[in-house]
Protein backbone atom coordinates (compact mmCIF):
# COMPACT_ATOMS: atom_id res chain seq x y z
CA UNK A 1 0.00 0.00 0.00
CA UNK A 2 2.35 2.54 1.07
CA UNK A 3 5.02 2.15 -1.69
CA UNK A 4 2.47 3.07 -4.43
CA UNK A 5 0.41 5.77 -2.58
CA UNK A 6 4.06 7.34 -1.75
CA UNK A 7 5.26 7.02 -5.61
CA UNK A 8 2.20 8.60 -7.11
CA UNK A 9 1.27 11.78 -5.12
CA UNK A 10 1.42 14.33 -8.26
CA UNK A 11 -1.06 12.00 -10.25
CA UNK A 12 -3.77 13.95 -11.52
CA UNK A 13 -7.80 12.76 -11.15
CA UNK A 14 -7.81 11.55 -14.52
CA UNK A 15 -5.78 8.83 -15.14
CA UNK A 16 -5.94 6.69 -17.36
CA UNK A 17 -7.24 4.37 -14.21
CA UNK A 18 -10.38 6.58 -13.74
CA UNK A 19 -11.73 5.78 -16.78
CA UNK A 20 -11.77 1.96 -16.14
CA UNK A 21 -11.88 1.85 -12.57
CA UNK A 22 -15.37 -0.15 -12.11
CA UNK A 23 -13.55 -2.38 -14.42
CA UNK A 24 -10.89 -3.01 -12.63
CA UNK A 25 -12.95 -2.84 -9.67
CA UNK A 26 -15.04 -5.62 -10.80
CA UNK A 27 -11.89 -7.72 -11.59
CA UNK A 28 -10.21 -7.06 -8.27
CA UNK A 29 -13.12 -8.10 -6.55
CA UNK A 30 -13.54 -11.18 -9.04
CA UNK A 31 -9.66 -11.87 -7.74
CA UNK A 32 -10.41 -11.67 -3.96
CA UNK A 33 -13.29 -13.94 -4.25
CA UNK A 34 -11.58 -16.89 -3.86
CA UNK A 35 -10.07 -16.40 -0.82
CA UNK A 36 -12.93 -14.49 0.46
CA UNK A 37 -15.06 -17.81 0.10
CA UNK A 38 -12.05 -19.75 1.57
CA UNK A 39 -11.68 -17.42 4.40
CA UNK A 40 -15.92 -17.65 4.67
CA UNK A 41 -16.02 -21.05 4.67
CA UNK A 42 -13.06 -22.56 6.71
CA UNK A 43 -12.42 -20.00 8.85
CA UNK A 44 -15.43 -17.29 9.83
CA UNK A 45 -17.84 -20.68 9.69
CA UNK A 46 -15.22 -22.55 11.79
CA UNK A 47 -14.55 -20.24 14.30
CA UNK A 48 -18.05 -19.26 14.69
CA UNK A 49 -19.31 -22.51 15.49
CA UNK A 50 -16.37 -23.36 17.89
CA UNK A 51 -17.05 -20.04 19.73
CA UNK A 52 -20.69 -21.02 19.74
CA UNK A 53 -20.25 -24.99 21.00
CA UNK A 54 -17.84 -22.77 23.70
CA UNK A 55 -20.86 -21.23 25.40
CA UNK A 56 -21.87 -23.44 28.10
CA UNK A 57 -20.68 -22.10 31.32
CA UNK A 58 -20.98 -25.56 32.55
CA UNK A 59 -18.03 -26.49 29.86
CA UNK A 60 -15.94 -24.54 31.92
CA UNK A 61 -16.92 -25.69 35.01
CA UNK A 62 -16.12 -29.16 34.13
CA UNK A 63 -12.54 -28.38 32.69
CA UNK A 64 -11.84 -26.57 36.06
CA UNK A 65 -12.60 -29.34 37.51
CA UNK A 66 -10.41 -31.63 35.68
CA UNK A 67 -6.95 -31.75 36.93
CA UNK A 68 -5.64 -32.78 34.25
CA UNK A 69 -6.41 -29.30 32.04
CA UNK A 70 -4.43 -27.38 35.21
CA UNK A 71 -1.30 -29.22 34.73
CA UNK A 72 -1.82 -28.52 31.13
CA UNK A 73 -2.26 -25.07 31.61
CA UNK A 74 0.87 -24.80 33.91
CA UNK A 75 2.83 -27.08 31.16
CA UNK A 76 1.50 -24.61 28.71
CA UNK A 77 3.05 -21.71 30.43
CA UNK A 78 6.33 -23.88 31.36
CA UNK A 79 6.48 -24.54 27.69
CA UNK A 80 6.11 -20.14 26.67
CA UNK A 81 8.10 -19.38 29.60
CA UNK A 82 10.99 -21.74 29.54
CA UNK A 83 10.89 -22.96 25.99
CA UNK A 84 9.81 -19.94 24.11
CA UNK A 85 13.01 -17.48 25.79
CA UNK A 86 15.73 -20.52 25.51
CA UNK A 87 15.02 -20.99 22.09
CA UNK A 88 14.72 -17.11 21.31
CA UNK A 89 18.32 -16.57 23.45
CA UNK A 90 20.16 -19.64 21.83
CA UNK A 91 18.62 -18.22 18.45
CA UNK A 92 19.79 -14.60 18.89
CA UNK A 93 23.63 -16.21 20.40
CA UNK A 94 23.87 -18.24 17.26
CA UNK A 95 22.90 -16.05 14.68
CA UNK A 96 26.02 -14.09 15.70
CA UNK A 97 27.79 -17.39 15.46
CA UNK A 98 26.35 -17.94 11.75
CA UNK A 99 26.79 -14.37 9.94
CA UNK A 100 31.02 -15.73 10.88
CA UNK A 101 32.35 -15.83 7.62
CA UNK A 102 33.84 -18.93 7.68
CA UNK A 103 33.20 -21.25 4.46
CA UNK A 104 32.72 -24.28 7.03
CA UNK A 105 30.30 -21.72 9.09
CA UNK A 106 28.12 -21.31 5.46
CA UNK A 107 27.92 -25.24 5.16
CA UNK A 108 26.97 -25.52 9.16
CA UNK A 109 24.58 -23.17 8.39
CA UNK A 110 23.00 -25.19 5.35
CA UNK A 111 22.73 -28.27 7.26
CA UNK A 112 21.44 -26.36 10.55
CA UNK A 113 18.34 -25.21 8.63
CA UNK A 114 17.47 -29.27 8.09
CA UNK A 115 15.14 -29.82 11.37
CA UNK A 116 13.15 -26.99 10.06
CA UNK A 117 13.10 -28.46 6.54
CA UNK A 118 12.26 -32.01 7.45
CA UNK A 119 9.02 -33.09 8.79
CA UNK A 120 8.61 -33.44 12.08
CA UNK A 121 6.92 -37.28 12.68
CA UNK A 122 10.38 -39.11 11.54
CA UNK A 123 12.87 -36.71 13.24
CA UNK A 124 10.33 -36.84 16.26
CA UNK A 125 9.92 -40.78 16.29
CA UNK A 126 13.67 -41.03 15.65
CA UNK A 127 14.34 -39.01 19.34
CA UNK A 128 11.43 -40.93 20.85
CA UNK A 129 13.37 -44.46 19.81
CA UNK A 130 16.40 -42.99 20.84
CA UNK A 131 15.73 -42.40 24.48
CA UNK A 132 13.78 -45.75 25.03
CA UNK A 133 14.39 -46.94 28.03
CA UNK A 134 15.06 -50.13 27.20
CA UNK A 135 16.25 -50.47 23.26
CA UNK A 136 17.39 -46.76 22.78
CA UNK A 137 21.12 -45.64 22.28
CA UNK A 138 21.11 -43.38 25.08
CA UNK A 139 20.36 -45.61 27.95
CA UNK A 140 22.93 -47.99 26.20
CA UNK A 141 25.82 -45.57 26.18
CA UNK A 142 24.59 -44.51 29.48
CA UNK A 143 24.90 -48.07 31.12
CA UNK A 144 28.40 -48.46 29.11
CA UNK A 145 29.69 -45.85 30.44
CA UNK A 146 28.76 -46.21 34.34
CA UNK A 147 27.28 -49.71 34.59
CA UNK A 148 24.12 -48.34 35.90
CA UNK A 149 20.38 -48.07 34.05
CA UNK A 150 19.72 -44.70 32.33
CA UNK A 151 16.55 -42.47 33.68
CA UNK A 152 12.90 -43.87 32.01
CA UNK A 153 12.96 -40.90 30.06
CA UNK A 154 9.12 -40.35 28.49
CA UNK A 155 7.88 -42.01 31.93
CA UNK A 156 8.91 -39.31 34.21
CA UNK A 157 6.37 -36.19 33.61
CA UNK A 158 9.32 -33.61 34.87
CA UNK A 159 11.58 -35.55 32.10
CA UNK A 160 9.03 -35.81 29.40
CA UNK A 161 8.00 -32.44 29.13
CA UNK A 162 11.97 -30.99 29.26
CA UNK A 163 12.45 -33.55 26.67
CA UNK A 164 9.06 -31.88 24.34
CA UNK A 165 10.76 -28.48 25.40
CA UNK A 166 13.72 -29.60 23.65
CA UNK A 167 12.21 -31.26 20.50
CA UNK A 168 10.43 -27.89 20.01
CA UNK A 169 13.73 -25.95 20.47
CA UNK A 170 15.31 -28.32 18.10
CA UNK A 171 12.57 -28.18 15.10
CA UNK A 172 12.24 -24.30 15.37
CA UNK A 173 15.37 -22.62 16.37
CA UNK A 174 16.87 -23.01 12.82
CA UNK A 175 13.96 -20.76 11.89
CA UNK A 176 14.39 -18.19 14.14
CA UNK A 177 18.34 -18.08 13.73
CA UNK A 178 17.53 -17.45 9.75
CA UNK A 179 15.36 -14.27 11.23
CA UNK A 180 17.71 -13.13 13.41
CA UNK A 181 20.79 -13.64 10.97
CA UNK A 182 18.90 -11.59 8.61
CA UNK A 183 18.32 -8.90 11.43
CA UNK A 184 22.17 -9.06 12.19
CA UNK A 185 23.16 -8.30 8.60
CA UNK A 186 20.80 -5.03 8.27
CA UNK A 187 22.84 -3.38 10.72
CA UNK A 188 25.54 -1.23 9.20
CA UNK A 189 28.79 -2.42 8.93
CA UNK A 190 30.52 0.65 9.88
CA UNK A 191 28.76 1.50 13.22
CA UNK A 192 30.90 -1.78 14.27
CA UNK A 193 34.26 -0.29 12.64
CA UNK A 194 32.99 3.16 14.90
CA UNK A 195 33.21 0.86 17.99
CA UNK A 196 35.87 -0.79 17.20
CA UNK A 197 37.60 2.35 17.14
CA UNK A 198 36.69 3.64 20.35
CA UNK A 199 37.85 0.02 21.52
CA UNK A 200 34.99 -1.70 22.68
CA UNK A 201 35.41 -5.43 23.72
CA UNK A 202 32.96 -7.94 22.18
CA UNK A 203 30.33 -7.80 24.82
CA UNK A 204 30.21 -4.22 24.20
CA UNK A 205 29.99 -4.23 20.60
CA UNK A 206 26.40 -6.79 21.26
CA UNK A 207 25.13 -4.44 24.02
CA UNK A 208 25.86 -0.88 22.47
CA UNK A 209 25.73 -1.31 18.85
CA UNK A 210 23.78 -5.05 17.85
CA UNK A 211 21.40 -5.04 20.62
CA UNK A 212 19.56 -1.98 20.12
CA UNK A 213 19.52 -1.99 16.56
CA UNK A 214 17.66 -5.69 16.85
CA UNK A 215 15.42 -5.30 20.28
CA UNK A 216 12.41 -4.56 18.40
CA UNK A 217 12.88 -7.58 15.86
CA UNK A 218 13.66 -10.16 18.63
CA UNK A 219 10.66 -8.92 20.48
CA UNK A 220 8.47 -8.82 17.67
CA UNK A 221 10.01 -12.85 16.83
CA UNK A 222 9.26 -13.95 20.57
CA UNK A 223 5.86 -12.64 20.44
CA UNK A 224 4.93 -14.49 16.78
CA UNK A 225 6.96 -17.42 18.49
CA UNK A 226 4.28 -17.73 21.84
CA UNK A 227 1.41 -18.07 19.22
CA UNK A 228 2.87 -20.48 17.68
CA UNK A 229 4.16 -22.67 19.90
CA UNK A 230 0.61 -22.75 21.32
CA UNK A 231 -0.55 -24.20 18.20
CA UNK A 232 2.47 -26.76 18.48
CA UNK A 233 1.01 -29.84 18.79
CA UNK A 234 3.49 -32.55 17.24
CA UNK A 235 6.28 -31.79 19.89
CA UNK A 236 4.31 -33.19 22.70
CA UNK A 237 2.08 -35.79 20.98
CA UNK A 238 4.12 -37.22 18.94
CA UNK A 239 6.77 -37.27 21.41
CA UNK A 240 5.61 -37.87 25.12
CA UNK A 241 1.47 -38.86 23.79
CA UNK A 242 0.58 -36.37 26.49
CA UNK A 243 1.36 -38.95 28.76
CA UNK A 244 2.33 -40.77 30.99
CA UNK A 245 -0.77 -40.32 32.70
CA UNK A 246 -1.91 -37.39 30.57
CA UNK A 247 0.89 -35.11 32.61
CA UNK A 248 2.82 -33.61 29.73
CA UNK A 249 -0.43 -32.36 28.10
CA UNK A 250 -0.28 -28.76 26.50
CA UNK A 251 -3.86 -26.91 25.61
CA UNK A 252 -2.87 -27.78 21.80
CA UNK A 253 -3.10 -31.14 22.69
CA UNK A 254 -5.72 -31.17 25.55
CA UNK A 255 -8.00 -29.71 22.92
CA UNK A 256 -7.27 -32.26 20.53
CA UNK A 257 -7.69 -35.48 23.50
CA UNK A 258 -11.17 -33.99 24.72
CA UNK A 259 -12.10 -33.61 20.56
CA UNK A 260 -10.68 -37.60 20.14
CA UNK A 261 -12.87 -38.58 23.23
CA UNK A 262 -16.02 -36.85 21.58
CA UNK A 263 -16.27 -34.05 24.16
CA UNK A 264 -16.33 -31.18 21.49
CA UNK A 265 -17.30 -28.94 24.41
CA UNK A 266 -15.10 -29.33 26.22
CA UNK A 267 -12.35 -29.37 23.31
CA UNK A 268 -13.21 -25.80 22.79
CA UNK A 269 -13.52 -24.79 26.37
CA UNK A 270 -10.16 -25.85 26.48
CA UNK A 271 -9.12 -23.33 23.47
CA UNK A 272 -10.94 -20.54 24.44
CA UNK A 273 -9.09 -20.58 27.79
CA UNK A 274 -6.13 -19.80 25.77
CA UNK A 275 -7.75 -16.61 24.09
CA UNK A 276 -6.81 -13.77 26.53
CA UNK A 277 -3.41 -14.65 26.12
CA UNK A 278 -3.45 -15.08 22.30
CA UNK A 279 -6.34 -12.07 21.37
CA UNK A 280 -3.47 -9.04 22.86
CA UNK A 281 -0.33 -11.26 20.83
CA UNK A 282 -2.87 -11.47 17.60
CA UNK A 283 -3.91 -7.58 17.80
CA UNK A 284 -0.46 -6.47 18.10
CA UNK A 285 0.67 -8.45 15.22
CA UNK A 286 -0.93 -7.56 13.74
CA UNK A 287 -1.06 -3.72 14.18
CA UNK A 288 2.81 -4.48 13.44
CA UNK A 289 2.57 -5.98 9.99
CA UNK A 290 -0.10 -4.18 8.44
CA UNK A 291 1.61 -0.80 9.47
CA UNK B 1 41.17 -11.50 4.35
CA UNK B 2 42.51 -11.14 7.57
CA UNK B 3 46.06 -12.17 7.77
CA UNK B 4 46.80 -15.32 9.66
CA UNK B 5 47.72 -15.12 13.29
CA UNK B 6 47.45 -16.48 17.03
CA UNK B 7 44.13 -14.92 18.00
CA UNK B 8 43.03 -15.98 14.57
CA UNK B 9 43.26 -19.45 15.73
CA UNK B 10 42.09 -19.07 18.91
CA UNK B 11 39.15 -17.30 17.37
CA UNK B 12 38.58 -20.28 15.23
CA UNK B 13 38.87 -22.69 18.40
CA UNK B 14 36.53 -20.60 19.58
CA UNK B 15 34.47 -20.87 16.67
CA UNK B 16 34.68 -24.86 16.62
CA UNK B 17 33.67 -25.32 20.45
CA UNK B 18 30.23 -23.65 19.08
CA UNK B 19 29.96 -25.45 15.66
CA UNK B 20 30.37 -28.78 17.12
CA UNK B 21 27.69 -29.15 19.45
CA UNK B 22 25.25 -27.26 17.09
CA UNK B 23 26.45 -29.91 14.18
CA UNK B 24 26.21 -33.17 16.54
CA UNK B 25 22.71 -31.35 18.07
CA UNK B 26 21.29 -30.97 14.58
CA UNK B 27 22.18 -33.70 12.80
CA UNK B 28 21.67 -36.70 15.50
CA UNK B 29 18.15 -37.53 15.41
CA UNK B 30 18.49 -36.92 11.57
CA UNK B 31 21.88 -39.49 11.88
CA UNK B 32 19.53 -41.90 14.23
CA UNK B 33 16.90 -42.16 11.61
CA UNK B 34 19.57 -43.02 8.89
CA UNK B 35 21.13 -45.41 11.02
CA UNK B 36 18.09 -47.33 11.75
CA UNK B 37 16.78 -47.23 8.24
CA UNK B 38 20.34 -48.85 7.16
CA UNK B 39 20.15 -51.68 10.01
CA UNK B 40 19.36 -54.60 10.28
CA UNK B 41 16.76 -55.00 13.10
CA UNK B 42 18.99 -56.99 15.78
CA UNK B 43 21.81 -54.19 15.05
CA UNK B 44 19.41 -51.34 15.34
CA UNK B 45 17.87 -52.47 18.83
CA UNK B 46 21.04 -53.23 20.64
CA UNK B 47 22.02 -49.48 20.46
CA UNK B 48 24.91 -49.33 18.02
CA UNK B 49 26.07 -46.09 16.51
CA UNK B 50 27.43 -47.29 13.75
CA UNK B 51 25.18 -51.12 12.15
CA UNK B 52 27.97 -53.78 11.70
CA UNK B 53 26.14 -54.85 8.75
CA UNK B 54 25.08 -51.74 7.11
CA UNK B 55 21.91 -52.63 4.79
CA UNK B 56 19.18 -51.49 2.52
CA UNK B 57 17.22 -54.83 3.15
CA UNK B 58 14.48 -52.17 5.03
CA UNK B 59 13.58 -49.89 1.98
CA UNK B 60 13.12 -53.44 0.00
CA UNK B 61 10.72 -54.22 2.83
CA UNK B 62 8.95 -51.01 2.48
CA UNK B 63 8.81 -50.58 -1.56
CA UNK B 64 7.40 -53.85 -1.60
CA UNK B 65 4.96 -53.30 0.75
CA UNK B 66 6.39 -56.32 2.46
CA UNK B 67 4.67 -55.86 6.42
CA UNK B 68 0.97 -55.98 7.63
CA UNK B 69 1.72 -52.19 8.52
CA UNK B 70 2.73 -51.38 4.80
CA UNK B 71 0.25 -52.62 3.25
CA UNK B 72 -0.65 -48.99 1.70
CA UNK B 73 2.69 -47.48 1.40
CA UNK B 74 2.24 -46.70 -1.79
CA UNK B 75 -1.37 -45.16 -2.00
CA UNK B 76 -0.07 -43.26 0.66
CA UNK B 77 2.24 -41.99 -0.80
CA UNK B 78 0.36 -41.43 -3.68
CA UNK B 79 -2.12 -39.43 -1.01
CA UNK B 80 0.91 -37.53 0.07
CA UNK B 81 1.65 -36.39 -3.44
CA UNK B 82 -1.82 -35.46 -5.25
CA UNK B 83 -2.99 -33.53 -1.56
CA UNK B 84 0.53 -31.65 -1.52
CA UNK B 85 0.70 -30.66 -5.04
CA UNK B 86 -3.15 -29.62 -4.85
CA UNK B 87 -2.56 -27.34 -1.96
CA UNK B 88 0.60 -25.72 -3.63
CA UNK B 89 -1.74 -25.16 -6.97
CA UNK B 90 -4.74 -24.03 -5.09
CA UNK B 91 -2.62 -21.54 -2.94
CA UNK B 92 -0.44 -20.20 -5.45
CA UNK B 93 -4.08 -19.48 -7.37
CA UNK B 94 -5.73 -17.97 -4.80
CA UNK B 95 -3.32 -16.02 -3.03
CA UNK B 96 -1.37 -14.59 -6.62
CA UNK B 97 -5.34 -13.51 -7.55
CA UNK B 98 -5.64 -11.60 -3.89
CA UNK B 99 -2.19 -10.01 -3.91
CA UNK B 100 -2.50 -8.66 -7.31
CA UNK B 101 -5.97 -7.56 -6.47
CA UNK B 102 -4.87 -5.93 -3.28
CA UNK B 103 -1.58 -4.45 -4.33
CA UNK B 104 -2.01 -3.73 -7.91
CA UNK B 105 -5.66 -3.24 -8.86
CA UNK B 106 -6.28 -1.63 -4.89
CA UNK B 107 -9.65 -2.95 -4.80
CA UNK B 108 -11.84 -1.19 -2.20
CA UNK B 109 -11.56 -3.25 0.82
CA UNK B 110 -8.56 -5.10 -0.36
CA UNK B 111 -6.59 -3.56 2.84
CA UNK B 112 -9.44 -5.35 4.89
CA UNK B 113 -8.95 -8.58 3.44
CA UNK B 114 -5.08 -8.25 3.90
CA UNK B 115 -5.75 -8.19 7.39
CA UNK B 116 -8.71 -10.91 8.07
CA UNK B 117 -5.63 -13.29 6.15
CA UNK B 118 -3.43 -11.86 9.06
CA UNK B 119 -5.86 -12.53 11.28
CA UNK B 120 -5.42 -16.14 10.17
CA UNK B 121 -2.23 -16.34 10.12
CA UNK B 122 -2.10 -15.47 13.65
CA UNK B 123 -4.50 -18.36 14.92
CA UNK B 124 -2.12 -21.25 16.49
CA UNK B 125 -2.84 -23.80 13.80
CA UNK B 126 -4.24 -26.81 16.78
CA UNK B 127 -6.69 -24.25 17.90
CA UNK B 128 -8.09 -24.19 14.71
CA UNK B 129 -8.22 -27.44 13.84
CA UNK B 130 -10.82 -28.00 16.61
CA UNK B 131 -13.60 -26.44 14.97
CA UNK B 132 -11.81 -26.83 11.74
CA UNK B 133 -12.93 -30.77 12.30
CA UNK B 134 -16.36 -30.00 13.29
CA UNK B 135 -16.62 -27.79 10.34
CA UNK B 136 -15.41 -30.45 7.21
CA UNK B 137 -18.05 -33.11 9.27
CA UNK B 138 -20.20 -30.52 8.40
CA UNK B 139 -19.56 -29.97 4.94
CA UNK B 140 -19.71 -33.78 4.57
CA UNK B 141 -15.98 -33.86 3.81
CA UNK B 142 -14.62 -35.98 6.23
CA UNK B 143 -12.40 -39.02 5.07
CA UNK B 144 -12.35 -37.22 1.91
CA UNK B 145 -9.06 -35.50 0.13
CA UNK B 146 -10.54 -32.64 -0.13
CA UNK B 147 -10.81 -31.36 3.75
CA UNK B 148 -7.42 -31.81 4.18
CA UNK B 149 -6.25 -29.97 0.86
CA UNK B 150 -9.45 -26.93 1.65
CA UNK B 151 -7.71 -27.00 5.38
CA UNK B 152 -4.25 -26.66 3.85
CA UNK B 153 -5.18 -23.85 1.69
CA UNK B 154 -7.09 -21.95 4.53
CA UNK B 155 -3.53 -22.22 6.37
CA UNK B 156 -1.23 -21.72 3.74
CA UNK B 157 -2.88 -18.96 1.97
CA UNK B 158 -2.16 -16.03 4.75
CA UNK B 159 1.42 -16.12 4.78
CA UNK B 160 0.90 -16.57 1.12
CA UNK B 161 -1.17 -13.95 0.38
CA UNK B 162 1.09 -11.18 2.65
CA UNK B 163 4.37 -12.37 0.97
CA UNK B 164 3.02 -12.08 -2.06
CA UNK B 165 1.97 -8.95 -2.01
CA UNK B 166 4.74 -7.80 -0.17
CA UNK B 167 6.51 -8.56 -3.15
CA UNK B 168 3.93 -6.58 -5.47
CA UNK B 169 4.66 -3.69 -3.57
CA UNK B 170 7.82 -3.84 -4.77
CA UNK B 171 7.06 -3.58 -8.45
CA UNK B 172 7.57 0.29 -10.10
CA UNK B 173 4.22 0.89 -10.87
CA UNK B 174 5.21 2.82 -13.60
CA UNK B 175 4.59 -0.49 -15.17
CA UNK B 176 1.09 -1.05 -14.81
CA UNK B 177 1.16 2.74 -15.76
CA UNK B 178 2.90 2.40 -18.95
CA UNK B 179 1.03 -0.95 -19.76
CA UNK B 180 -2.84 0.56 -19.42
CA UNK B 181 -1.56 3.57 -21.30
CA UNK B 182 -1.26 0.91 -24.38
CA UNK B 183 -4.82 -0.19 -23.28
CA UNK B 184 -3.79 -3.72 -21.41
CA UNK B 185 -6.95 -4.89 -19.44
CA UNK B 186 -6.39 -5.90 -15.96
CA UNK B 187 -6.28 -9.27 -16.93
CA UNK B 188 -3.78 -8.61 -19.70
CA UNK B 189 -1.67 -6.84 -17.01
CA UNK B 190 -1.96 -9.65 -14.54
CA UNK B 191 -0.45 -12.17 -17.74
CA UNK B 192 2.10 -10.11 -19.08
CA UNK B 193 3.53 -7.71 -16.41
CA UNK B 194 2.64 -9.30 -13.45
CA UNK B 195 3.28 -12.85 -13.77
CA UNK B 196 6.61 -13.27 -14.92
CA UNK B 197 7.87 -10.39 -12.94
CA UNK B 198 6.63 -11.97 -9.92
CA UNK B 199 8.41 -15.22 -10.81
CA UNK B 200 10.88 -16.15 -7.98
CA UNK B 201 8.06 -15.12 -5.12
CA UNK B 202 5.36 -17.59 -7.02
CA UNK B 203 8.52 -20.09 -6.48
CA UNK B 204 8.99 -19.43 -2.71
CA UNK B 205 5.60 -19.73 -2.12
CA UNK B 206 4.29 -22.61 -4.56
CA UNK B 207 7.27 -24.28 -2.19
CA UNK B 208 6.19 -23.12 0.82
CA UNK B 209 2.67 -24.55 0.61
CA UNK B 210 3.79 -28.28 -1.05
CA UNK B 211 5.90 -28.64 1.83
CA UNK B 212 3.25 -27.49 4.32
CA UNK B 213 0.87 -29.64 3.32
CA UNK B 214 3.33 -32.64 2.22
CA UNK B 215 4.49 -32.26 6.22
CA UNK B 216 1.16 -31.64 8.46
CA UNK B 217 0.26 -34.57 10.61
CA UNK B 218 -2.43 -33.20 12.97
CA UNK B 219 -4.80 -32.06 10.56
CA UNK B 220 -4.63 -34.98 8.58
CA UNK B 221 -4.82 -37.09 11.51
CA UNK B 222 -8.15 -35.67 12.13
CA UNK B 223 -9.38 -35.42 8.68
CA UNK B 224 -8.67 -38.46 7.12
CA UNK B 225 -9.04 -41.79 8.43
CA UNK B 226 -9.31 -44.99 6.22
CA UNK B 227 -5.65 -46.91 5.61
CA UNK B 228 -6.07 -46.10 2.04
CA UNK B 229 -7.06 -42.39 2.02
CA UNK B 230 -4.39 -41.38 4.70
CA UNK B 231 -1.46 -39.23 3.98
CA UNK B 232 2.04 -40.71 5.09
CA UNK B 233 2.34 -38.98 8.08
CA UNK B 234 -0.65 -40.49 9.56
CA UNK B 235 0.26 -43.75 8.40
CA UNK B 236 3.38 -43.21 10.20
CA UNK B 237 1.66 -41.95 13.40
CA UNK B 238 -0.37 -45.23 13.09
CA UNK B 239 2.84 -47.50 13.85
CA UNK B 240 2.96 -46.16 17.01
CA UNK B 241 -0.27 -47.50 18.25
CA UNK B 242 0.78 -50.97 17.91
CA UNK B 243 2.71 -52.81 20.34
CA UNK B 244 5.14 -54.66 18.42
CA UNK B 245 6.11 -51.27 15.75
CA UNK B 246 8.73 -52.50 14.00
CA UNK B 247 10.76 -49.82 14.27
CA UNK B 248 13.24 -50.31 12.00
CA UNK B 249 10.40 -50.14 8.80
CA UNK B 250 8.97 -47.10 10.54
CA UNK B 251 12.27 -45.18 10.37
CA UNK B 252 12.52 -46.27 6.91
CA UNK B 253 9.13 -44.74 5.77
CA UNK B 254 9.87 -42.07 7.60
CA UNK B 255 13.17 -41.22 6.48
CA UNK B 256 11.48 -42.11 2.75
CA UNK B 257 8.55 -39.35 3.90
CA UNK B 258 11.30 -37.11 4.92
CA UNK B 259 13.39 -36.59 1.74
CA UNK B 260 11.38 -35.33 -0.80
CA UNK B 261 10.71 -31.60 1.40
CA UNK B 262 14.62 -31.80 1.97
CA UNK B 263 15.21 -32.29 -1.87
CA UNK B 264 12.65 -29.50 -2.49
CA UNK B 265 13.62 -27.11 -0.18
CA UNK B 266 17.53 -27.97 -1.33
CA UNK B 267 16.56 -26.97 -4.68
CA UNK B 268 14.79 -23.92 -3.79
CA UNK B 269 16.94 -22.55 -1.51
CA UNK B 270 17.65 -19.43 -3.24
CA UNK B 271 14.18 -18.54 -3.60
CA UNK B 272 12.83 -19.90 -0.15
CA UNK B 273 15.51 -18.02 2.03
CA UNK B 274 15.01 -15.16 0.39
CA UNK B 275 11.49 -14.56 -0.21
CA UNK B 276 10.12 -16.36 3.16
CA UNK B 277 11.92 -14.68 5.39
CA UNK B 278 11.62 -11.45 4.20
CA UNK B 279 8.11 -11.78 4.33
CA UNK B 280 8.02 -13.31 7.90
CA UNK B 281 8.87 -10.76 10.56
CA UNK B 282 8.99 -6.91 9.12
CA UNK B 283 11.74 -5.67 11.28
Amino acid sequence: MTAITLSSPEATPQRPWTSRLTTTQVWGLALLAPYILVFAAFVVYPVSYGLWLARHPASYVALYNDPIFARAAVNTLIFLIVGINLKMLIALALSGFFIQQRAWIRWLSVLFILPWAVPSIPTILSVRFMFNPEWGVVNHLIFKLTGEDGPNWLNDPAIALTMAIGMHIWKSLPFWTLILMTGRLAIPQDQFEAAEVDGASGWQKFRFVTWPAMRTLYMTCTLLSMIWTLGDFNSVYLLTGGGPADLTHVLATLGIRYLRLDQLDLSMAAIVCALPLVLPLVYFMMKRLSR
Amino acid sequence: MKSFSLRDVGNEAKLLLIGLPVLIWTLLPIYHLVLFAISPKQDAFAGKLWPDHPTLHNFGIVFRQQHYFLRDFWAQFWNSTVIALAVGALTLFIATCAAFAISRLRVPGGRTVMNLALFTYFIPAAFLAVPMYRTMGNYGLLNNHWSLIFAMVTIASPYAIWVLKQASDKLPVELDEAAIMDGATPMQLFRLVYLPLMLPSLVAIGTYAVLLAWNEYLYAFLLLSKDTEITLPVALGNFLAADDSPWELLMTTGLIYALPPAAMYYAFRRYMVGGLTAGAVKS
